[in-house]
């Protein structure tokens, strides 16, 4: 079965789609030139949510560390800092930096963890709850930084201060413009500096809050990159604070105006912004933004696809799928006709449709004899009954010297140009929703080789396939490859749709490897279905 | 890729990660104003007048004993009328609105000019009760505003009304 993936008018393609495609385009390219050097599982831009999330923790270590030596009154607060920074420039001038640029590489792997979804489409379907709780944690992200650049009292906190309370005053909340709280040097007191300490904590909790509403529902979430990435990560920031610290500067007069600002341009863009605009065109434009990124789940977007079924009879509550569904759609709950025993509940509105539940299925066995194959939990659009009769077909069609299967993934290499006489092919969803068994009755059905194309490693449409196809293979998950089947006959390529060269010559390299193996070298015994009892 | 190649490019990317970071943390600098220039911030919360009638004695009688106040006196308040003048020229007008449903708060302004440091002649006039012809509040000084200084311009009744602060 073909999983189209087209818009239901394929004579019109609108102008955002357009643009989506190409964004995806442009962020695929980047992301595998940076596989080259730091691999699937090590490259950032594959991981830049958990990026965010180690970046915030490094924020929030450093940042409890500066609040212990903070002092909050007006004079105070601006010599605690300096002295610091001066004094103590090898614990807490590194960590005011690290704090600092930690900051900024959080809103520009927000930034580019945002557009990246929507490059790729996730945001409407099954991501639309994660992509919806995203939207205010931009606002939080922002208020927590705009307010921390408050608390030094330097001439940029000044300007910071002024800039936003004017920005503020557009808007018909406040009786008295809040900019008067900044109109003379006596304007302020200590307890402006302990109210912003409490903005500047409270705020960031009700973003880490958020954020785990925005991860909850999704399973085995990244918490933090790889070690290689977080060492990696480290070291820069750390190089960073070294070379260039974060400084203050000059304190604080509301009797003057700077005329020269060292500005952060990833958190105080605004203001300039608002210099060049007006303050009624930044609100429209925030407004309009904030608004066109709750409504981009609702523009037409590609249909949905059928989603997970469980069959009664044979799911047997082994909780497999549980472990293996990258969306958390799925739950246990008891049987409702054999005591003692669970069965899998699919969440409708959960489902990506990808099939990762029938391929960890033990029931999802095709050596099962019955003529007509269910398992626990499959999936409509191909049920692994399909798969099975789509497999003994091929595999009666194969001829040449060495017949090759190639199970491909639909969002990686395009696998459809390989197919000849001595080559089959069969598009999945997921590779991870093709159970193990299925190498094995393929190469005991017939062929000589097995390939499957999975997804580049990190990059799985959706989200874990790739990985979990591989410890599949290699055993090191459930439902495992079993271990009679010689490995040397399977083999696992990743691979993205901007791959079919790399694919072609891996399917070569294949073949001829396996041409010059002895054909007795790992024999399997034959298995057919239909005299299976014989074999 | 040989490691040691994927290690230089790992370094060639986070350094380039780091740039691009450390530059646009204070790259490029900001100018909000010119060096020459100073600002003038006009800055106003004031309760505008109300006019208030004197209760006479059979009145007050026939209220009740805890709410015999000596003056009637309305809720609203009077819009604020306010000019600033810069060298005798018309710098900004405004009349300035009681906020409240029942347009009885604060009437405010929140104004800033920028202008080149130098020597002006600034002239506030200011009208806190409509129904009174002419301005009640008037406030003209010669000043000099060096680079980069602010003067502000409130009311404050407790300060003599109209005050410019440098």
């Amino acid at each position: 079965m073909v999983i189209c993936h087209c818009y239901t008018d394929a004579s019109h393609v609108s102008f955002h789609a357009s643009l989506r495609s190409a964004a995806q385009m442009l962020f695929q390219r980047i992301e595998e030139f940076f596989d080259r050097f730091f691999g699937g599982s090590s490259n950032p831009l594959r991981h830049l949510g958990a990026m965010g999330l180690y970046f915030l923790w490094i924020i929030v270590g450093t940042g409890l560390y500066l609040y212990s030596v903070l002092d909050t009154s007006i004079n105070g607060v601006y010599n605690s800092i300096g002295h610091l920074t001066r004094e103590q420039w090898y614990l807490g001038g590194v960590l005011r930096s690290l704090h600092r640029y930690a900051s900024d590489a959080f809103i520009l792997v927000m930034a580019l963890h945002l557009v990246r979804e929507w490059a790729y489409g996730r945001y409407y379907g099954f991501r639309f709850y994660s992509w919806v709780t995203g939207v205010p944690i931009l606002w939080l992200s922002y208020v927590s930084g705009i307010s921390g650049y408050w608390i030094v009292w330097d001439r940029l906190a000044q300007f910071s201060a002024i800039a936003s309370t004017e920005l503020l005053d557009w808007l018909p909340i406040f009786s008295e413009p809040a900019a008067r709280n900044f109109l003379t040097p006596d304007s302020i007191s200590d307890r402006f500096f302990t109210m912003l300490v409490f903005i500047h904590l409270g705020i960031p909790l009700m973003l880490i809050l958020g954020l785990w509403a925005h991860v909850h529902r999704i399973s085995r979430v990244d918490y933090l990159p790889s070690r290689q990435m977080m060492l990696g990560t480290l070291a820069t920031l750390l190089a960073l604070a070294l070379i260039k610290p974060a400084l203050s500067d000059a304190p604080a007069d509301l009797a003057m105006v700077s005329t020269q600002l060292r500005l952060d341009w990833f958190l105080l863009f605004i203001h300039p912004l608002t210099d060049v605009t007006s303050p009624a065109m930044v609100w429209s434009m925030l407004i309009a933004a904030t608004a066109l990124l709750f409504i981009l789940p609702f523009l037409p977007h590609p249909k949905a696809e059928p989603v997970a079924l469980v069959d009664q009879a044979n799911c047997n509550g082994c909780s497999r799928c549980l472990a293996d569904c990258p969306f958390a759609a799925i739950t246990m709950a008891p049987h409702p006709s054999r005591p003692g025993y669970k069965i899998a509940i699919v969440a409708a509105d959960l489902c990506a449709g990808c099939g990762i539940c029938a391929g960890s299925c033990p029931s999802s066995t095709p050596f099962r004899s019955q003529e007509r194959l269910v398992t626990g939990i499959d999936m409509p659009q191909l049920s692994v009954n399909d798969l099975r009769q789509q497999l003994e077909a091929k595999l009666s069609r194969l001829g040449g010297r060495s017949r090759i299967v190639v199970f491909g993934c639909s969002h990686g290499a395009k696998i459809n140009a390989l197919s000849s006489t001595d080559t089959a092919v069969i598009s999945l969803a997921c590779t991870a929703a093709l159970p193990p068994a299925f190498v094995e009755y393929a190469l005991r059905g017939g062929a000589d080789g097995v390939m499957l194309a999975s997804c580049r490693s990190g990059g799985c449409h959706y989200r874990l396939g790739e990985r979990w196809t591989d410890e599949r293979l290699n055993g090191r998950r459930e439902p495992r490859l079993r271990s009679k089947v010689p490995l040397s006959r399977v083999h696992h390529l990743f691979a993205s749709d901007n791959d079919n060269k790399l694919l072609a010559e891996a399917l070569k390299t294949f073949r001829n490897r396996i041409e010059n193996q002895q054909a007795d070298d790992d024999p399997l015994p034959p298995y057919f279905r239909r005299n299976s009892y014989h074999a | 890729m040989p490691k040691a190649v994927a290690i230089v490019g790992q370094i060639v990317l986070y350094g380039a990660f780091a740039a691009f970071i450390g530059y646009f943390a204070t790259y490029p600098r900001y100018r909000p104003i010119p060096d020459d220039a100073a600002l003038i911030k006009l800055s106003m919360s004031h309760l505008g007048g109300r006019e208030c009638r004197k209760r006479t004695p059979e009145e007050l009688e026939n209220m009740p004993r805890n709410m015999r106040a000596p003056l009637d006196c309305p809720r609203h308040r009077s819009d604020i009328k306010l000019e600033v003048d810069l060298d005798g020229q018309p710098l900004f007008s405004t009349i300035m609105q009681p906020t409240g449903l029942s347009k009885d708060g604060v009437s405010t302004v929140y104004k800033r000019f920028q202008l080149k440091a130098g020597s002006y002649r600034l002239s506030v006039r200011m009208n806190d009760n409509l129904i009174n012809p002419g301005y009640n509040h008037v406030k003209e000084e010669q000043i000099t505003l060096k680079p980069a200084q602010v003067l502000v311009i409130d009311f404050n009744p407790d300060k003599g009304g109209l005050f410019f602060r440098q």
